[in-house]
């Protein structure tokens, strides 16, 4: 992959466009369907996040996903980026029991979380989380749109995309469930979603889809969190330096003027 | 000190104020006034000559981001990993400054490669500036060992395995190999104590290019710059002052280098960060491709094509080797390639070779990429050992301009 941001590193230097096709497909651990490419907001230069949809999408993490997967490079006091007051995130944060050092007599004990505190992992160690999930650890979340070969759309396939069987399949292993774009075609994780699954505040009918869509976009925020600050900041740097340079080009062809 | 003695000296302080002052104690003010404004600098230079500006900012910018992240940075194996995730989402603006370090880091190559490219063609490596480039041969190595050792500080999948993999190319060395890897890894894998020295490494060696940057231009403003005609400015019509002059020419560069800069860090990040780079470092799992960042590539091509591992690494290290032996292995008196037709044909051809063993290199010495990568080789080496040599002898009757104000240099 590295190979290929070479490539596209030329091309926008502009000497190597042609290059850009050579770059072949992400690495992929086993054989799968290709996932649809879905337009997401997010995409492109100018991309940004659908806030509303990324707060409905941590609704689907925090009913559902988060009994299985961590996702223990945030913060709840993070999550003020998608909108949230202190206040909100504070009380979220409220409902979480964290580790709360010993008591007088040395037991451990537990306190409410705060927003400073870092999101609870469901599991103790890398182990426990295996043995709850038919010997394969759910993976850690907070990069996963980002680190997981295909991102957003085949997240969304994925989430979407459990059905019957083809004839002749067989699970390689207890709890293992057919998914046409899950790597060799199968996963650990049994459909996760389903109609109604989750409460929306908003009044967005839960189905399927919406709750896939919702929690797709709230993975990848989670996993660039400052991508629309970093487009607009872009946008901005580029028009200030755009304006430096019209001015030092005037500046040195008026200094140079007398020698050539 | 009496009023007669300073009145014996009435040229020690000009003027009144702070300035003169301290210049009269201290000559810095003089110093830079004769080095960075008055400096005589031949008038035909082409924006080729932007990228020792451009690279002393950059430099300045890696520093400064550089210092910010190590503040907040946890150098352990256990905490590595989540105090880079702590700078990216909790510190504020945590972000942008390692966006721009991470970005720097390719910049900065890129431009160094241009700068070297810059000496080579126009020969700016021959008498009186050997020391300009071997001193720059030295900021070369160092930079790129500061750049490995930087790249292995976030403790990711990328981070653990290029560890590893350059441990392995150590442990190939005949008879000490083993020894030397155990030692400079502190252990038999990379782990706490490799992290804890490559952090040292990385700042260490971040202020020692500071230094060394130092030396370059002071051997530099000894000799003065070399142009592209390659011919001595005579007299003040060749020449301008650095100020206004090429400060001006200078700005406009940094200007249009800080865009292509800016493209990377807000709009391609994925240019520079690997993703897999953002799975936290596991011994047990090495990844499906091992590849190092892409200034590394072209030497990873080498190592890669040539049959044997020890000399794989012989040849890699060689090939930035032969560079400091360039002064005193073209024999030519002519300095730039636009005099030199047989030379500047032998230097394209090393530029596609180095590009050529780049893909080489991503494409691990596979298939057809092992033979174009073996052809690659054997021409870097030929180019400099066998026909840099020679190409004096093709040289004949060659008449070089008279003044640089005449010729079309610029």
């Amino acid at each position: 992959m590295r190979g290929a941001a070479i490539l596209r590193l030329a091309a926008v230097l502009g000497f190597a466009a042609p290059l850009a096709d050579l770059a072949p497909a992400a690495a992929q651990a086993g054989p799968h369907d290709r996932p649809p490419h879905r337009a997401w907001g997010f995409e492109g230069p100018l991309g940004r996040f659908d806030l509303s949809a990324v707060q409905r999408g941590y609704a689907v993490y925090a009913q559902v996903c988060s009994a299985c997967h961590g996702m223990k490079s945030m913060t709840y006091g993070d999550l003020t980026g998608m909108g949230l007051t202190m206040e909100q995130v504070g009380r979220i944060a409220a409902t979480q029991q964290v580790p709360g050092g010993v008591d007088a007599q040395g037991d451990p004990v537990t306190r409410a979380a705060t927003p400073a505190d870092h999101f609870r992992d469901p599991f103790v160690n890398p182990e426990a989380a295996a043995a709850a999930n038919n010997g394969v650890a759910p993976p850690d979340q907070s990069r996963l749109a980002l680190v997981y070969p295909g991102g957003p759309d085949r997240i969304y396939a994925l989430l979407t995309g459990y059905r019957q069987p083809p004839a002749g399949y067989r699970p390689s292993h207890a709890g293992a469930v057919y998914n046409p774009y899950a790597s060799n075609r199968e996963i650990a994780m049994p459909p996760p979603l389903r109609d109604g699954q989750v409460v929306y505040t908003d009044g967005t009918p839960a189905t399927t889809a919406q709750e896939a869509r919702d929690v797709t976009t709230f993975l990848a925020w989670v996993a660039q969190p400052h991508l629309a600050a970093r487009h607009r900041l872009g946008a901005q740097v580029m028009l200030y330096l755009l304006f430096l340079a019209v001015l030092a080009f005037l500046l040195k062809r008026r200094v140079w003027s007398d020698v050539h | 000190m009496t009023d007669a003695d300073s009145r014996d000296r009435p040229d020690q302080q000009e003027g009144e104020g702070v300035l003169s002052w301290l210049d009269a104690r201290l000559p810095v003010v003089s110093a830079f006034r004769r080095e960075y404004v008055d400096y005589r600098t031949p008038r035909n230079l082409n924006g080729l000559w932007n990228f020792g500006a451009i690279l002393t900012v950059v430099l300045m910018v890696m520093l400064a981001t550089g210092v910010f992240l190590a503040f907040n940075y946890t150098p352990t194996a256990s905490g590595a990993f989540a105090s880079v995730e702590a700078i990216e989402r909790q510190v504020p603006s945590g972000w942008l400054l390692r966006s721009i370090h991470v970005a720097g880091a390719s910049m900065f190559l890129a431009a160094l490669y241009i700068h070297l490219f810059r000496g080579l063609y126009y020969g700016s490596y021959k008498a009186p500036r050997e020391m300009v480039w071997l001193t720059g041969l030295v900021l070369l190595a160092m930079v790129m060992l500061a750049a490995f050792a930087g790249y292995v500080l976030p403790w990711g999948q990328m981070s653990y395995w290029g560890a590893d993999v350059a441990g392995k190319a150590v442990d190939a060395i005949p008879a000490v190999g083993p020894w030397l890897e155990h030692f400079l890894q502190g252990g038999d894998a990379p782990g706490d104590v490799s992290l804890h020295r490559f952090f040292i490494l990385h700042m260490v060696l971040a202020f020692a290019v500071l230094g060394v940057v130092g030396v370059h231009v002071a051997a530099l403003h000894v000799t003065g710059s070399n142009n592209p005609l390659g011919v001595e400015p005579r007299g003040a019509r060749d020449t301008v002052p650095f100020h206004p002059y090429y400060t001006s020419k200078d700005a406009l560069g940094l200007v249009l280098f800080a865009l292509v800069f800016a493209v990377v860090v807000f709009f391609l990040p994925h240019v520079v960060f690997e993703a897999e780079n953002y799975r936290p470092a596991n011994p047990l799992h090495t990844p499906a491709d091992i590849e190092p960042e892409w200034y590394f590539l072209p030497f990873y091509g080498i190592l890669q094509s040539v049959p044997s591992k020890f000399g794989g690494l012989l040849a890699s290290v060689g090939a930035i080797l032969v560079l400091f032996l360039v002064p005193w292995l073209d024999r030519s008196p002519i300095r730039s390639a636009r005099f030199r037709p047989f030379y500047r044909v032998c230097m394209g051809g090393l530029v596609v070779c180095f590009v050529l063993l780049g893909f080489v290199g991503r494409h691990h010495a596979q298939g057809g990429w092992m033979i174009a990568g073996r052809i690659a080789v054997v021409y870097y080496f030929a180019h400099f050992l066998v026909l840099l040599p020679l190409s004096a002898r093709t040289e004949r009757g060659v008449v070089l301009p008279d003044s640089l104000a005449g010729g079309r240099g610029a």
